[in-house]
């Protein structure tokens, strides 16, 4: 079996981001990159199943500007065989990813594409259900836990009541929540060897796909503040304030 | 102009956030239809025909419907998607999986969790885990939506009920079937729409010591909420996680106890009408959107407000 893993450069999740004072967008100036949360889980767990004997390939893809490459780089140390750069400065949405990940696809032909369920900037949740559509694949969203069970791959999905469990033939989607793994750091050696593995570089014109935006940010705002609160002494006089001065009790 | 909203269900009853949805589509303007899609749904079928603004209700009845898996969705979806100008979901776990099909199906960006409906082409969404709102202007001929079920008022109930009209489901998907299910079972109201809300973060110390918070969840009629430290540890399942990988909650009341207040678990609570923060660490960034503030040993003062609200009636 063959894995496909896209991955995204987003700010560190740690950040606290500002939103610019023209209202242009979020300041991504001097900020700490990372790979997204999601995206590591999904590398990890494509890797896995290499070392368990269930994927001989493990190929990472990358859309973006120039430093995307570093985020393919973390991917080859964790343990991917090779990577794909397709290089863009455009802001690119989860369609126009979704639709050059179908280019990637059809010139791979890998029998899975572990994405992370969504990228923490943007926050659409939207680029693997979108591919699995475009390849007429089937899809296991928010998976917990793959498992290999015949011919069929059965995925544990989170849910709003609780678990569900889906199974699907290959080639299939999959899209990663946060329990399913513990991503692995990339040890020196790792990071030395993975400069070495290899990158091809793409564009979006060598897929044909037209990544112009089909939603126009007329502003980027601050969300509202919530003015600031009081400390109460104790619990006595908490319950009296819930109950006398905000009447929620 | 009109407007398709697919409802969520449990095929017994009409989810909450279909009210959400619908009040979203009556500002996107024009006639408001209901799609119910489920096995043995007709009781959902007939509420959704009784919400408030909705003109007409389709309702598909087949086995492969029954846990709305996004294959069968997307097909069935399709086959309507002709008539509309817009197409909205909430936001659960299961209008995020099966919607951004639909778009990629019909060439159209998804427009994910929408806060607000500006007018029919302009919308704000929440970006960066609730760190910023971004307004956008959608350039596609159908808008394809999710909706952020805490954002909009929940719909009532209309005096004429609207008309059902049956049609017909797609064949099931081979490529995928549901196998299995194990939802959290509570007597407790559900978390996304509780009136208040109480949650426990890793300062619970192990999940026996929930018990404190169920206590007191069980005089306030609250549901129980976690943080992602608490779930990773394991005291309680992945359902009772709010943030932004979890549930987005807006009660009345938010009590967080033993909770930091990291930037991913504010972006699930801090439309919360109330927030109470209880401590024992004075510099926890919680303190900082908490509208009351306890610093104290959880395990004294939960005790203590169970007892104070004893006082007052609960």
């Amino acid at each position: 079996m063959k894995i496909l893993v896209p991955v995204k450069r987003v700010v560190d999740y740690n950040v606290k981001v500002r939103v610019k004072p023209d209202q242009s967008g979020v300041d991504l100036a001097n900020v700490k990159m990372s790979m997204n949360p999601f995206c590591e889980i999904a590398v990890e767990e494509a890797i896995r199943m290499k070392e368990n004997g269930l994927a001989e390939e493990v190929v990472a893809v990358s859309i973006g500007s120039q430093q995307a490459q570093e985020t393919i780089r973390t991917a080859l140390a964790m343990g991917a065989d090779r990577g794909i750069h397709i290089v863009t400065d455009e802001t690119v949405e989860p369609l126009a990813v979704a639709k050059i990940l179908k280019g990637v696809v059809d010139e791979e032909s890998p029998d899975l594409v572990i994405l992370g369920k969504q990228a923490i900037d943007d926050d659409s949740n939207a680029t693997g259900q979108m591919l699995a559509a475009l390849l007429g694949w089937p899809q296991a969203t928010f998976a917990s836990k793959v498992e290999k069970d015949g011919d069929e791959l059965k995925v544990t999905r989170e849910i709003d009541g609780g678990l569900q469990t889906v199974g699907m033939s290959t080639p299939a989607i999959i899209t990663t929540d946060l329990r399913l793994n513990e991503p692995r750091y990339a040890s020196l050696p790792n990071i030395m060897k993975a400069k070495r593995k290899p990158i091809d570089q793409k564009s979006p014109d060598d897929f044909d796909v037209d990544i112009a935006p089909r939603l126009e940010v007329l502003k980027v705002t601050e969300p509202p503040k919530r003015k600031g609160g009081v400390k109460v002494e104790s619990v006595a006089e908490l319950v009296d304030k819930l109950k006398n001065e905000a009447g929620v009790l | 102009m009109t407007v398709l909203v697919i409802a969520d269900h449990d095929n017994a009853e009409l989810g909450e956030s279909t009210r959400a949805a619908v009040t979203a589509a009556k500002k996107i303007g024009g006639d408001v239809h209901v799609l119910v899609a489920g096995k043995d749904a007709g009781a959902v079928a007939e509420a959704a025909a009784k919400v408030d603004g909705v003109a007409k209700v389709f309702h598909a009845d087949a086995e492969p419907l029954e846990k709305q898996l996004a294959e069968a969705m997307e097909t069935l979806v399709l086959g309507l998607a002709d008539d509309y100008d817009a197409i909205l979901a909430p936001a659960t776990t299961t209008g995020k999986n099966f919607m951004p099909r639909i778009a990629a199906k019909l060439d159209v960006m998804q427009i994910s969790d929408i806060a607000s409906v500006e007018d029919a082409e302009t919308f704000i969404r929440p970006i960066y885990a609730g760190n910023a709102m971004m307004t956008v202007k959608s350039s596609d001929k159908k808008k394809v939506i999710t909706v952020r079920p805490t954002t909009f008022e929940k719909a009532g109930d209309q005096d004429s009920a609207a008309s059902v009209e049956t049609i017909d489901a797609p064949e099931a998907a081979a490529a995928s079937r549901f196998v299995s299910e194990e939802l959290s079972e509570s007597d407790r109201p559900e978390l996304a729409s509780a009136k208040i809300v109480i949650s426990g973060g890793r300062g619970m110390g192990n999940g026996e010591n929930f018990q404190i918070l169920e206590r007191v969840a069980d005089k306030l009629n609250a549901a129980v909420g976690a943080s992602r430290a608490a779930v990773d540890a394991g005291f309680v399942p992945n359902d009772y996680q709010v943030g932004q990988t979890g549930k987005v909650v807006a009660p009345e009341l938010y009590i967080a106890v033993g909770i930091s207040g990291a930037i991913q678990h504010l972006a699930g609570m801090k439309d919360s009408k109330v927030i109470v923060a209880i401590n024992k660490d004075e510099e926890a960034p919680i303190f900082e959107v908490a509208d009351y503030g306890l610093v104290a040993d959880l395990f004294d003062a939960v005790p203590a407000f169970e007892e104070e609200i004893g006082k007052i009636g609960y």
